[in-house]
């Protein structure tokens, strides 16, 4: 069963005077494990469509499953849930809470999590976190004492707190410089290569060629549906 | 998220910012500051009223009879001739709600001569020995006088301190013998200064004595004009001896009285003084005084009473009213420093809501439902407003003590006041945290992770 099933989606922008479609009609499937782009110019659609898929939107009319449960109609509590516990996402903007320690940023989605955790069992999984973005020695430090490149990484330290299965990054390196942009995606071909599902959005093809497979988004429907040639830098 | 996680999550964001919370909160500092000066102030005014206002004996009732026609005459209050030894005993006996009572016997204008000084006191009166205590009055020298001396209409006396200056010029009127009409009295003790009253009288130009001694030695029998004294009369022995319960002496006055016929006897008394067992008894004493008064004067439902009471308490709760005015008119001012203090805090926080708004996108998509964001803002409200409340509290309290060390103001710590001020603290945080947090919760979290 695929991890994401999308049938026929649209989305469509009521405004006072006119009605905007932005998606018309968006059939897809994205199996657990896959590494995938989301590719097009701006105005395509295809940020409403990772809206959607986060959970952070809803569809006008078609279906939207997430491992197999019907989402887009849920109760804004279950989506939130989802979010909490399923789904973890990654900012073009980072995104950090000014003035708190990495530490604090890291662990804050675990403050809504139904299962409490002492605050021990939470400082440990942050600094867990941490360490597998490669800051444990930044654990104290506020995002203005970090790079942009370390701050982005503790912004995926923290979609990865809770151990979802996928991982949305919205132009994860749209801030960045390109060397900084090479560490980040390569974290994100890591998290991949340990079976996390990351579904990125980009519109430079570059980013692109990380991805395993890309598709491409124009005017609200797919225009193509490829899959890469395995990256050169990630090669074993 | 459990309460004490928001609680926490709310602090880091306060900490965040703790000028701004300081700023914020100091509205709410200085109402709830206020709110605790008033009320110590006002209790501490109000319970040194009542106290001086009892040291001035007005936590007292008095008992006069009520008043007769003569030839369709009125001749004014108390000189109807029905109050009775016999009643006083009574209410001491049967009003469960009064402490200790004292019969009194009035004289007036009675000529005190002293070697060859003379003098007319405002007042003398024959009591019993509890009189003293209902009129919180001290004996400063010497004794007052006792049961025994009431039973044996001893001629002893009791002296104020403007009788004294006035007879003895300042020396010590001790065991001196003095002349009150044409009886002799030994002078057994001295009363402590009282000053003036509340009518502006000097309570000093004062001789107490027995009231067996006043009305059979002194006063005799007063049929009809209440000042009219015959210390002649007291000789007579059918007034010495009334026990024996026969008239010898028919009343003087055969006119139509309100009330039915009796003969006088030298029971009768003046006036009835008697203290409640406590102040907020007062009310209850003198509805059972006034039912017993009525039976014992076989008064019909329908008729009116042939007594009166005099309750200098409601003086005292004049008082008291007006203290409890000023103290609420000020409360209430202070009450208004607290809805502004409120709606500064209600600013803010719309402030700190719009400033926030990409976190409040950001906690969104990682797993925040509406309702922990309205919960955040809420508690974060009403965190600033508890800690206004209790830095108010503290410094409320800190000013109530200056003055009292300032300007020697009596103060009384009130813990209700400090229990209201930390729920109103609450409410208010409650109140006006709402609509910036409701306001929060309410935001979609696409357009506020987009918003610059």
């Amino acid at each position: 069963m695929a991890l994401i099933e999308l049938d026929n989606i649209t989305k469509t922008y009521f405004l006072p005077e006119i009605t905007v479609p932005v998606l018309k009609g968006i059939t897809l499937s994205i199996n657990s494990g896959e590494y995938v782009a989301l590719m097009g110019a701006s105005g395509s659609g295809k940020s409403t469509l990772m809206n959607i898929l986060g959970c952070l939107d809803r569809q006008t009319t078609g279906d939207y499953r997430f491992e197999g449960e019907e989402l887009g109609r849920a109760s804004g509590d279950r989506r939130a849930l989802v979010r909490n516990r399923k789904i973890g996402f990654v900012f073009q903007s980072f995104n950090l809470l000014a003035r708190t320690s990495a530490l604090d940023n890291v662990i804050m989605p675990l403050s809504y999590t139904a299962g409490d955790l002492s605050a021990r069992e939470c400082r440990r999984r942050g600094i867990e976190a941490l360490n597998k973005v490669g800051l444990n020695d930044r654990i104290h430090h506020t995002p203005a004492q970090l790079s942009g490149g370390q701050q982005q990484r503790v912004a995926i330290a923290r979609a990865l707190i809770n151990h979802p299965p996928v991982i949305f990054a919205d132009e994860p390196t749209g801030n960045l410089d390109s060397h900084t942009s090479v560490e980040v995606m390569e974290m994100f071909s890591n998290l991949n290569a340990e079976g996390i599902t990351v579904i990125l959005v980009t519109h430079s093809s570059e980013i692109a060629a990380y991805a395993k497979r890309v598709i491409h988004i124009q005017d609200g429907t797919i225009l193509s549906d490829t899959l890469n040639a395995p990256h050169p830098e990630t090669q074993p | 998220m459990t309460t004490l996680n928001t609680m926490i999550v709310a602090l880091k964001a306060l900490r965040r910012n703790p000028t701004r919370a300081m700023l914020t909160t100091l509205g709410i500092v200085i109402g709830i500051a206020a709110v605790i000066t008033m009320m110590e102030l006002g209790r501490g005014s109000s319970t040194s009223i009542q106290r001086s206002i009892q040291k001035m004996g007005a936590n007292s009732v008095l008992v006069m009879p009520g008043w007769r026609r003569s030839s369709g005459v009125s001749l004014g209050s108390g000189s109807a001739n029905n109050l009775t030894a016999g009643d006083a005993e009574a209410i001491g006996r049967e009003c469960p709600s009064v402490a200790i009572y004292s019969p009194v016997v009035r004289g007036s204008s009675l000529q005190v001569i002293y070697g060859s000084n003379n003098w007319v006191p405002w007042r003398i009166e024959g009591t019993s020995p509890e009189y003293l205590t209902i009129r919180n009055w001290e004996v400063e020298e010497g004794r007052a006088f006792n049961e025994r001396d009431v039973e044996r209409n001893a001629r002893v006396c009791l002296l104020g301190a403007t009788v004294i200056r006035e007879l003895f010029g300042g020396l010590s009127p001790l065991d001196c013998e003095i002349r009150i009409g044409n009886t002799t009295f030994k002078v057994i003790g001295t009363l402590k200064s009282k000053g003036a009253n509340m009518m502006g009288m000097d309570e000093d130009d004062t001789i107490i004595l027995p009231w067996t001694t006043m009305r059979m030695r002194v006063t005799g029998l007063r049929s009809g004009t209440p000042t009219h004294t015959t210390s002649t009369a007291a000789s007579k022995p059918g007034e010495l001896y009334p026990a024996t319960g026969i008239a010898l002496y028919p009343e003087e006055n055969t006119l139509v009285t309100e009330d039915a016929m009796h003969t006088p006897k030298l029971t009768y008394i003046d006036q009835i003084i008697f203290s409640a067992i406590s102040t907020d008894k007062i009310d209850q004493a003198l509805d059972e005084v006034n039912r017993l008064l009525r039976e014992r004067h076989r008064l019909k439902p329908d008729s009116t009473d042939d007594f009166r009471v005099h309750n200098s308490a409601d003086f005292m709760n004049m008082l008291d009213t007006t203290s409890t005015l000023l103290t609420n008119l000020l409360l209430g001012v202070a009450l208004i420093s607290l809805v502004v203090g409120g709606v500064g805090i209600m600013n803010i926080m719309l402030v700190s809501v719009t400033e926030r708004t990409r976190e409040i996108g950001l906690r969104m998509a990682v797993g925040a439902r509406s309702r922990d964001i309205l919960k955040q803002f809420l508690i974060e409200a009403m965190v600033l407003c508890l800690a206004g409340g209790i830095i108010g509290i503290l410094l409320g309290h800190g000013a109530a003590l200056f003055i009292e060390y300032q300007f020697k103001w009596p103060i009384e710590s009130s813990p209700d006041a400090v229990v209201a001020a930390v729920a109103v603290s609450a409410a208010v945080g409650l109140v006006f945290g709402f609509y910036p947090a409701y306001k929060a919760s309410r935001l979609d979290p696409i357009e506020a992770l987009r918003y610059e």
